[in-house]
């Protein structure tokens, strides 16, 4: 209740007290925006690129061993489908709240898409390319790091995508596990019916998503030149 | 170029010997490669052929240790394979495979460069050394930043070779190199990498299911057969003319006449002489050269000496010889290529006789039906022609 | 140490017994829990998540079978999947209740939009990828447009189309998660509610939901092994 009548003092817009849509408003009151962004940023890049580093841990070693790939795809498809608020609580008893049990389920959430991503992607590379390589006295290192992993870029890229658009749609949830985020701004006390708020976190969750989707896919072109040759 | 780098070249290529090299895969009744002993000389082609089956990818593999010796040995220069590691030993052997293998992420500069990079030349001499390859192979300098989806395919061949070439290799290891591309762009690949041969002079060997090409390409034929067992190695004049049982004389195909031509080059034939005529020339300067030659149809060349068609009445009643003549010079035969190839062109363009061309495309004399059929017919010729040293050089 | 391994592993215990056994509530005066209140808010989030997924199967399958049959749309139903993607689900959720109210219809709209792009696009995809040669033969011998979406396309599209309706039910089940915020009183007003509940009832929630949504996925991935033709499954390795 106190939280409202504060709104409406701040703005002293009647189109607040009639619970509409009020753009002028969230231009007057972003700075409550501005930390559950930053918050919501952290959260998102620090699950994708932890999920990132452990599935590309995985993908090495499945490389040698291939039967690994299947009980690791499906461990991590466990870990995908458990729903993230599930999971928040199920830690609770041993993580505790906060930062940290938002970051371990959000970044679970994360490994199966980026692991069988890097999978696909070193798989595709052409085989003819890898025993030229192989042939010229490329050691397996070089022809990894040298020409399996610049060939599979897109498919990695693909996969962080994803990844990183549907970490930032968990991350709303991240308020649950008392980790702030723009979800925060959604769920606490009776926001949930303030649809201009609803609006603006919401709007703003999928802006970020927007965005870092076409961060990473202007990184992915920077870094695969070839693929904007015109075949001859 | 070919000079200087044929004097290094010459002296880096290195023999190579199987000694009883047997590979035998577990659980495979018969070997993929039974007891193979063969010596190649430096700066020869050597070319494994045989059925699918036969082993000669097999002990091409052998060599550079992508496929490990199950028993026996191979030497190369005299010093076992075994004894370098195999990463090593591969950054000084070239290696073609049939479909090239280009790293589509790389440019053709940067493709060519990898095994001296790997070699850990400095930035500069890789430079130069691709500028050099590519005009080795008869590619624009242009070339060289683009990508392998820009090439096409024969000139993604091209590349192929010269990145096998980069790091100067003593032995080259070619498995069905122009097999992916269409028969005509082969021929051509295959009478370039020829004349490319004769400049550099690496020890090749070459692998191939097709028997012609074999004929063509080698110094010396390993004939192969199901189990990885050696049938015959011979120069390709001995396989045609005594083969030494009946797996290869079937092999080697009953049109062994005709095979015959596939030992003989172009530029090592008596050719004839058309009356040359350059355009703008007045006509009447070409009627009085009509009689000293061995034909009776000026051949038009432009001032690069290139071939623009034949004369007919009609031109040479002209006041000077024009610059596109009635008849087109087609076909154009090239000097480096085989008589084989070139009966086959003469026959698809149904005409008795082409002009001759040299490697820049300048005229060098008329190739005819007739003359191809005079050594079908005469065992002589073809023996005067039949030594590997004298093929090889020009 | 071993304090602490005792101490969650007690707490797992508490929370199954709260499954199983009432007891009174921490605001007092009513009694929770039990097997009997689980079953309910069981049943009623497996109904609002039946429904929902239910009626975005009835809109997304037909409209991804004539897009993928037609070949148009491609962007859009590619770019409908990244931005459903995109969208948080309590976000959609919170907008429903903003603008609409809560509700059962409410909420069931708001997931029927999340469950809509996954279904979509694999129906769309699906068809794409049916072999051209098969649908050329199909028309060579005189099916009707209609008949070829019907005995071609679609028993070739399934296994895709079951993993999308895979996809959507799997989040559908969890969205429904935060369902009693709108209103509607499935197994996660047990973890929303912990006031109500206490700490057994929310662990006994998040394992109650954890459970409903591996269930869900097995369920299926068995459907969607049972709707592969036999003859393809026959063509094609498993997975």
């Amino acid at each position: 209740m106190l939280a409202q009548v504060e709104i409406r003092e701040r703005s002293g817009e009647s189109c607040i007290a009639r619970n509409d849509f009020c753009p002028g408003w969230i231009v007057d009151n972003f700075d409550r925006y501005t930390d559950p962004l930053v918050e919501h940023v952290f959260l998102t890049v620090a699950a994708v690129a932890c999920g990132f580093a452990i599935a590309f841990a995985l993908a090495m070693l499945a490389r040698r061993q291939r039967w690994l790939v299947g009980p690791i795809v499906g461990i991590t498809g466990v870990l995908y489908t458990l729903p993230s608020l599930a999971v928040f609580f199920l830690l609770l008893p041993i993580t505790g709240r906060g930062t940290t049990t938002a970051l371990i389920a959000l970044t679970a959430y994360t490994l199966q898409i980026l692991f069988r991503n890097i999978v696909t992607g070193l798989d595709n590379v052409p085989a003819d390319a890898r025993d030229a390589g192989l042939g010229m006295g490329l050691t397996d290192r070089q022809l990894l790091w040298r020409v399996e992993l610049p060939l599979a870029l897109p498919d990695i890229v693909a996969g962080l995508r994803i990844a990183t658009t549907t970490t930032v749609g968990l991350a709303t949830l991240a308020v649950f596990a008392g980790a702030g985020g723009l979800g925060e701004q959604i769920v606490t006390g009776s926001n949930i019916t303030f649809k201009t708020g609803v609006v603006a976190a919401g709007g703003l969750a999928v802006l970020l998503a927007l965005a870092l989707d076409v961060v990473l896919l202007t990184v992915q072109r920077l870094l695969t030149p070839w693929r904007r040759a015109q075949p001859a | 170029m070919s000079g200087e780098a044929a004097a290094r070249s010459a002296s880096t290529a290195a023999p190579v010997e199987f000694r009883h090299a047997t590979k035998r895969y577990r659980g495979q009744a018969e070997d993929a490669l039974e007891d193979l002993s063969l010596s190649v000389n430096a700066g020869e082609i050597c070319v494994l052929v045989g059925p699918s089956g036969c082993g000669k990818t097999t002990a091409l593999r052998l060599v550079n240790r992508m496929i490990e010796l199950t028993d026996g040995d191979i030497l190369i220069d005299a010093a076992s394979i075994r004894t370098r590691a195999p990463a090593e030993l591969r950054r000084h052997i070239g290696y073609v495979i049939q479909q090239i293998g280009l790293f589509p992420h790389l440019t053709i500069g940067d493709n060519v460069g990898v095994v001296p990079r790997l070699l850990g030349w400095d930035r500069r001499r890789i430079l130069r050394r691709v500028e050099e390859l590519l005009e080795l192979v008869s590619l624009p300098a242009d070339m060289r930043d683009r990508f392998p989806a820009q090439l096409s395919g024969g000139q993604r061949q091209r590349v192929g070779v010269a990145r096998a070439l980069a790091a100067d290799p003593p032995l080259m290891l070619m498995d069905e190199p122009f097999g992916a591309v269409d028969p005509i762009n082969r021929e051509r690949l295959q009478n370039q990498f020829l004349r490319l041969q004769s400049e550099i002079r690496k020890t090749i060997l070459f692998v191939t299911h097709d028997i012609d090409e074999a004929i063509k390409m080698g110094d010396r034929v390993a004939v192969m057969q199901k189990g990885g067992v050696l049938a015959q190695y011979a120069p390709p004049a001995e396989l045609l003319m005594s083969p030494v049982n009946d797996f290869v004389e079937d092999f080697v195909g009953a049109d062994r006449a005709l095979k015959r031509l596939s030992l003989i080059r172009v530029r090592d034939v008596d050719l004839w002489q058309a009356p040359p005529a350059r355009v703008g020339e007045p006509t009447a300067a070409v009627r009085a050269r009509i009689a000293a030659a061995d034909l009776p149809h000026p051949l038009v060349v432009d001032a690069e000496g290139r071939p623009r068609g034949w004369m007919s009445e009609r031109d040479l009643a002209r006041e000077t010889v024009p610059e596109r003549p009635d008849s087109a010079p087609d076909p154009l035969i090239d000097a480096d290529g085989v008589l084989r190839d070139a009966l086959s062109d003469l026959l698809q363009s149904d005409t008795q006789y082409g002009p001759v061309v040299d490697g820049r495309g300048r005229a060098a004399g008329v190739l005819s039906v007739e003359i191809i059929s005079h050594f079908l017919s005469s065992p002589e010729a073809t023996e005067q022609t039949t030594d590997p040293a004298a093929r090889a050089t020009t | 140490m071993t304090d602490l391994r005792l101490a969650f592993l007690s707490d797992f215990a508490d929370a199954l017994d709260f499954i199983f056994n009432t007891r009174e509530a921490q605001t007092g005066g009513v009694e929770v829990g039990g097997l009997a209140e689980v079953l309910d808010f069981t049943w009623e989030h497996v109904k609002i998540s039946a429904v929902a997924t239910g009626i975005a199967c009835g809109v997304a399958i037909p409209v991804g079978l004539g897009l993928g049959h037609a070949g148009k749309g491609e962007l859009l139903a590619i770019s409908i999947s990244n931005v459903g993607r995109a969208v948080p689900s309590l976000a959609l959720i919170a907008f429903f209740v903003a603008y609409l109210g809560v509700g059962f219809t409410n909420v069931t709209l708001a997931l029927v939009l999340l469950a809509l792009p996954p279904i979509l696009t694999n129906t769309y995809v699906g068809v794409r990828q049916v072999d051209r040669d098969v649908i050329d033969a199909g028309r060579g011998m005189g099916l009707r447009p209609d008949q070829v979406v019907r005995r071609i396309e679609l028993p070739l599209a399934l296994p895709s189309i079951f993993g999308g309706i895979r996809t959507s039910a799997v989040n559908v089940v969890a969205t429904a998660t935060i369902a009693p915020l709108a209103g509607v009183l499935t197994l996660g007003d047990y973890i929303l509610s912990a006031n109500v509940y206490g700490q057994d009832g929310r662990l006994a929630g998040a394992m109650l939901v954890a459970l409903l949504a591996i269930a869900v996925e097995l369920f299926f991935a068995a459907m969607q092994r049972l709707a592969v033709p036999r003859g393809l499954a026959l063509q094609q390795p498993a997975g």
